[in-house]
């Protein structure tokens, strides 16, 4: 396979690499000419130094011949330009994106650019699995009333899994009014049991806001 | 009319203050505040700080009841990809983006998306159409 890097940075340096390892053919399009030879150097003949959002630059690296064009800068609107005039002017079938800005993932595929990669989306999902699954979400506190509204997630491994609320030990000061199972919210009694994935929404006092964690846990467990 | 403008350099801000004076409802999107000082002290339109790829700054302008969105930074693929954005998630009813290089307006043009504007072929043009006169 043909495939055109366009940008020459660490994401699309290593990925250079990488790629060669599999014997494909490889281009990697560099703005900067420093950056350039520094690959060049490393890696052997197969970078173009030039602006590759530039259409005579896309000619000279031969995009119309390029299997997959890989858009990898820094900047959204340069990937973006990379990958539509890869597909609409050079014709070429498969393109990637990088997209920086989380935010611009629809657009993207509004405009029809197959494959994007959101590092800051990927970092994001990986902080979500790393945090402890309890952790507390607030959702609306009201001072002066001294009442919180925290949202949590039930453990995979917690004890209370499968028993009723009325068994776990939430004290006066702490109602849950809603548990949202699948994307749908119930409105949950004393017998409704909790299930892995649940979220699990509760009205308590400021000062104990900490207590959901703690009865979904299972610390209050009777 | 209201009009967006992004990019406030020469042409932007040309353009800003002629519809301004013309009576139409002028916002004009920039990401250094330095550049709004070309519009001059008389100016009435509004001045927006940030970049105007981001839906956020877009919003910030008005351009949800916006008549024309205008990209003429000094980026044509910051241009090319703010007229996407006016079009397909906001449906501004006319987009028009400045784009220097002839092959890009020439893809871009036939998208079908937005009005373009190439500033190097029209130039060549004229150029062109001028020492050919003078040969006469």
């Amino acid at each position: 396979m043909y495939i055109i890097i366009v940008g020459g940075g660490k994401v699309g340096y290593y990925l250079a690499k990488t790629l060669l390892q599999s014997e494909h053919e490889i281009l990697i399009v560099e703005r900067d000419k420093r950056r350039g030879d520094i690959i060049a150097a490393d890696l052997g003949d197969i970078v173009l130094r030039g602006d590759g959002t530039d259409s005579i630059v896309m000619e000279e690296a031969g995009m119309a011949r390029a299997d997959l064009a890989v858009a990898v800068t820094g900047d959204d609107e340069d990937n973006l330009m990379i990958c539509q005039m890869a597909k609409k002017k050079f014709g070429v079938k498969r393109t990637i994106a990088r997209i920086n800005n989380p935010k611009n993932e629809h657009i993207f595929k509004l405009l029809g650019i197959d494959n994007t990669v959101s590092v800051t989306d990927l970092i994001l999902a990986q902080i979500e699995r790393e945090i402890p699954a309890q952790s507390l979400v607030h959702l609306l506190t009201l001072r002066e009333a001294g009442v919180t509204f925290v949202e949590a997630k039930v453990p995979a491994d917690s004890p209370v899994l499968g028993k009723p609320l009325r068994t776990l030990g939430i004290p006066d000061d702490c109602v849950i009014p809603l548990v949202i199972r699948g994307g749908k919210g119930i409105v949950p009694y004393g017998e409704t049991t909790l299930q892995v994935g649940d979220e699990v929404v509760a009205v308590t006092t400021i000062a104990k806001e900490d207590v959901l964690e703690k009865v979904l846990a299972g610390e209050l467990l009777k | 009319m209201k009009v967006i403008i992004m990019g406030c350099g020469r042409l932007g801000a040309h353009l800003a203050r002629q519809l301004d004076r013309e009576g139409h409802e002028v916002t004009v999107i920039d990401r250094t505040s330095e550049a709004f000082a070309r519009l001059g002290t008389d100016f009435q339109g509004t001045m927006v700080l940030g970049v105007g790829i981001d839906e956020d700054v877009m919003r910030r302008a008005g351009i949800e009841d916006a008549d024309a969105f205008i990209a003429v930074s000094n980026g044509d693929n910051t241009n090319a990809m703010a007229a996407e954005i006016a079009k397909l998630v906001f449906h501004v009813p006319r987009v028009v983006a400045r784009l220097y290089d002839p092959v890009r307006e020439e893809t871009y043009h036939a998208l079908g998306l937005m009005e373009t504007i190439c500033p190097t072929v029209m130039a060549a043009n004229e150029i062109h159409a001028l020492i050919l006169d003078q040969r006469k």
